[in-house]
């Protein structure tokens, strides 16, 4: 009887192609709907996040300039290469340290020029900041002390400069100076802030200081932590260590900055659960829409399918065999509508995210919760008028208008 | 009629009662009357004298509100709703005014229906189905659905499917009330055939005395009672 029934609610959906149909829809919409907008919205989460960590492992940077005003004030007093020494050898949480500074420069290749941005730093700049080479490699001891003219291209400026062409040992222009290319590091790509992370030219430390700017400063100073976990203690006593060397009475604002990228991170984390709290919204109210679709369908269907309990009543079906069948039919409808909106939802979500160049998640969760709520409305909306009809004389049924 | 054996129907005092108070209306008002078997009986009277709210509660249809119904001896006020269901799907076949098919469904489907509820195995049920089909002269229509049917062949399908399980009793609720004369006719003989050759007793609701004249016995109603019950005297006099 259980299998006959089966087949007779199978029937029936078949009989009603536009009824099914339009369940089905309803269904399928708010299921996808929902996969699609959390999927999305934590793929964007997912690829700010890995950009931030992309940028450096345990990475902290200390700027002059107070915190209120910014990093570029004026008046704060620059860093030297010793302040970077110092806070290596007298920290023993402080992995490594890569002092740093940084100008626009117009570099060119014979014909070809690039507006780009040399940067002067240490071989640490390249570990601390997650660089690693695709060509070459980076700075011997002997050039980082002497001031060499040589440097390493980011992706972007090697792409720009040279095409495909192997540039390791050709000569560029920068600011004036020929320096012989050493190394190219492997791309990696847009930052979430949408800068181009390979467009550079790093040249040692000493180069930078003595031929391009003419000055010992130091614009930044980048450290990296011995464990990710120790990062608000390390920035603490990198904070002090350099209060002391700047001589910054105690209480007083200091007119420097130290920034660990979880602050970044943090920063941006509340962003991103914003975004996923309005795709979520969003998404929401579409599972709430194709619900109230499949509600519609169902009560209108009503009067139709009352009259038919009636019939079956009459000709000997019991309330509850009558019951089942529905019962039957809706779970069918939901959960072929389900499935198909799960499929499209992961579908779309899966090609969205390769177009918009975020990585695709799954998301299991949402994939239980949205089908678990089409189905509970398609089948309760669909048992609920059904169970009323049933318990009616049948009668009552066969004359329900 | 004979008191030694049981009657198939033996209605005592029956009453129903719609609505409550000032607004109550006593559909029927104490009815007593039985039927044997193989009776054919036609139920007559103005509309609202009671005779469909009669033939509702032979059909189990509906409740009645006070007295007795013995269906073969066994007082159907005391069954459950599913009993009565299992009752209506053993004993009893309906064919109503208005047909109630299935939309959509195949004539062959509509009339399997009843013995797809007795739990009759797909290649009896078909075979049966067609059988009937036959029987009411539809075996050329069996794949069309309602709408593709006259009203007549509608009506037909509805026979089908109350005799397709070979019932006690067959009750119809005015079944040529939506038909021309010449269809009409066409259902009569085809009620009586049934009644005479495969003896099923048959309570017919009417309102014209055309179709009451087919019946073996015909019962009046006014006003909630049976007012005046002739009996024709061809037949099991």
């Amino acid at each position: 009887m259980i299998w006959t029934t089966i087949l007779m609610a199978i029937r029936e959906i078949k009989r009603n192609p536009m009824r099914s149909s339009l369940t089905i829809l309803g269904i399928v919409i708010g299921v996808a709907s929902v996969i699609i907008m959390v999927a999305l919205g934590r793929g964007a989460a997912a690829k700010i996040t890995s950009d931030i960590s992309g940028m450096g492992t345990n990475l902290l940077i200390a700027t002059p300039g107070s915190e209120r005003h910014g990093p570029t004030a004026s008046a704060a007093q620059p860093f030297k290469q010793d302040d970077a020494r110092i806070v290596l050898r007298e920290l023993g949480s402080v992995a490594d340290v890569a002092p740093a500074g940084s100008q626009g420069a117009l570099v060119v290749n014979g014909n070809l020029n690039w507006n780009s941005t040399v940067t002067g730093s240490t071989n640490a700049y390249f570990q601390i900041r997650a660089f690693s080479f695709e060509l070459g490699e980076g700075f011997s001891d002997a050039q980082l002390q002497s001031g060499a003219a040589v440097c390493v291209l980011g992706a972007t400026v090697r792409t720009k400069l040279f095409g495909a062409q192997n540039p390791i040992g050709s000569s560029i222009r920068i600011a004036k100076v020929n320096c012989a290319v050493v190394g190219v590091t492997r791309p990696k790509g847009q930052s979430s802030f949408g800068m181009d992370q390979d467009d550079f030219v790093l040249v040692p430390l000493a180069t930078f200081q003595r031929r391009i700017t003419g000055s010992t400063d130091v614009g930044v100073i980048f450290l990296s932590a011995h464990d990710g976990k120790q990062i608000p203690k390390v920035k603490r006593q990198v904070a002090a260590l350099l209060r002391e060397r700047r001589r910054i009475a105690p209480g007083a604002t200091p007119d420097f900055n130290v920034q660990s990228m979880e602050e970044i991170t943090a920063t941006l984390g509340t962003v991103t659960n914003a975004l996923i709290a309005l795709l979520g919204a969003i998404a929401a109210v579409s599972l709430l829409v194709g619900g109230i679709g499949i509600m519609n369908i169902m009560l209108v269907s009503v009067t139709e399918r009352t009259r038919e309990i009636g019939i079956r009543l009459s000709i000997g079906a019991r309330g509850r065999e009558v019951l089942f069948q529905f019962l039957v039919e809706a779970m069918a409808l939901s959960g072929l509508g389900g499935i198909m909106g799960i499929l499209l939802g992961l579908l779309v979500s899966y090609f969205a995210a390769r177009l918009m160049h975020l990585p695709f998640s799954l998301v299991p969760d949402m994939v239980v919760i949205s089908f678990l709520f089409s189905a509970s409305v398609g089948i309760i909306f669909g048992y609920l008028p059904a169970r009323k009809a049933s318990r009616l004389n049948p009668i009552e049924a066969l004359r329900h208008e | 009629m004979s008191p030694g054996t049981t009657a198939l129907v033996e209605l005592q005092d029956l009453t129903k009662v719609y609505g409550r108070g000032e607004s109550e209306v006593r559909a029927l008002a104490g009815v007593s009357f039985r039927i044997d078997p193989g009776e054919f009986v036609a139920v007559m009277g103005a509309s609202g004298s009671g005779k469909s709210t009669c033939l509702n509660m032979l059909g189990c249809l509906d409740t009645a509100t006070s007295g007795h119904y013995l269906f073969c001896g066994l007082d159907v006020g005391t069954l459950s709703i599913d009993q009565l269901a299992l009752l209506r799907r053993n004993y009893l076949g309906f064919v109503f005014q208005g047909y109630n098919l299935l939309a959509r469904t195949s004539a062959l489907e509509n009339v399997e229906l009843p013995l797809v509820y007795r739990r009759v195995a797909a290649p009896v049920r078909q075979k049966s189905a067609i059988q009937a089909l036959q029987d009411v002269g539809l075996g050329d229509r069996m794949h069309h659905v309602p709408s593709e049917l006259s009203g007549g062949q509608q009506q037909r399908v509805a026979i089908a499917r109350a005799i397709v399980t070979s019932p006690q009793m067959l009750l119809a609720d005015e079944p040529t009330g939506n038909l021309d004369s010449a269809r009409k006719i066409e259902i009569m003989k085809l009620l009586q055939k049934l009644n005479q050759e495969r003896k099923i007793t048959i309570v017919m609701v009417t309102h014209e005395p055309d179709m009451a004249a087919f019946a073996t016995r015909t019962l009046h109603f006014k006003d909630g009672l049976v007012e005046r019950d002739l009996v024709s005297g061809k037949v099991g006099a």
